[in-house]
């Protein structure tokens, strides 16, 4: 497989540290409180980006698992992994400052009556179930096979997830994009646009981070059995 | 300070923490693995340890 240029990962961790930090410093010194929920929605920032980020993750993993599954390259396979496993992380933050967010704004820490949350929590409870197929299964091209298909699977419910609160009647979960665009502008706009990035930059360097671990462990598993 | 900040407090250290638990725990198992390498090169002999130098894991 021919190597494409990349990042080097000093530069990307250089990268989402500085785009974290202006993310957080925009998010409670430079955007405005919010008319109706005031300071607490300021978690918006973080959540929303962080979902959409769970999003692209969740696609990443699903376009690696395609790439492995028509050029049959084990590498496709440890990314399409990889993809996956920050997806799931970023799932549970999704989850859990969306918890804390409901509660300072509905009362509740959940609604099971709303469509977008459960329908949230049932494309992360798709992907945990993704490591218990995993690793039910030896080591090889039949484990790798079978998980592309999984994550292949699974990004269907991407949009769905993504288009439920369009769909749904009874809403409590605000809407912020449509189709004529978010629902927002000035400096809110901006500190989201920022943290937006922060959170694609940082989850793409964790991800570069845990792939080279990965491609060691591969290595060196190589190199025992060549040992043995 | 409000309930409102306390609460916004509370998500943005709920995201802090399990993203540097994250990276402890990658930064634990990448020196775990660098360790099993180099003690593998060792028992190698000094052969693989050349191979091993000419041709190091690539980072990502």
């Amino acid at each position: 497989m021919g190597r494409s240029y990349r990042i080097p990962l000093p530069a990307l961790a250089a990268s989402a540290f500085v785009l974290v930090t202006l993310a957080i410093a925009m998010v409670f010194f430079v955007a405005p409180n919010d008319a109706d929920q005031g300071f607490s929605q300021r978690i918006f920032y973080f959540h929303v980006s962080i979902a959409i980020t769970a999003y692209a993750c969740f696609a990443g993993g699903a376009w690696k698992a395609f790439r492995h599954l028509t050029r049959r390259d084990p590498r496709y396979d440890l990314e399409s992994y990889v993809a996956v496993h920050q997806g799931v992380i970023l799932g549970v933050l999704v989850l859990l400052t969306g918890s804390i967010w409901a509660k300072i704004s509905w009362g509740h820490w959940w609604l099971w009556s709303e469509d977008q949350l459960v329908l949230f929590l049932v494309l992360f409870l798709f992907y945990c179930a993704y490591f218990m197929l995993r690793f039910s299964v030896d080591p090889g091209p039949q484990r790798a096979n079978l998980s592309a298909v999984y994550a292949l699977f699974g990004v269907v419910l991407i949009p769905v997830s993504f288009a439920a609160i369009r769909l749904a009647k009874n809403l409590i979960h605000p809407v912020v994009f449509t189709l004529q665009g978010p629902r927002f502008g000035g400096w809110i706009l901006v500190t989201y646009c920022v943290a937006q990035a922060a959170m694609l930059v940082l989850a793409y360097t964790l991800y570069r981070v845990e792939l080279a671990g990965k491609l060691l462990d591969s290595r060196l598993r190589e190199l025992r059995e060549v040992l043995a | 300070m409000t309930t409102a900040e306390k609460y916004v407090t509370a998500a943005y250290c709920v995201v802090f923490a399990v993203v540097l638990a994250y990276v402890l725990i990658i930064a634990l198992k990448l020196t775990r693995l660098e360790r099993e390498v180099d003690a593998l090169a060792g028992r190698a002999g000094p052969e693989a340890e050349e191979e091993a130098r000419r041709e190091p894991a690539p980072v990502g």
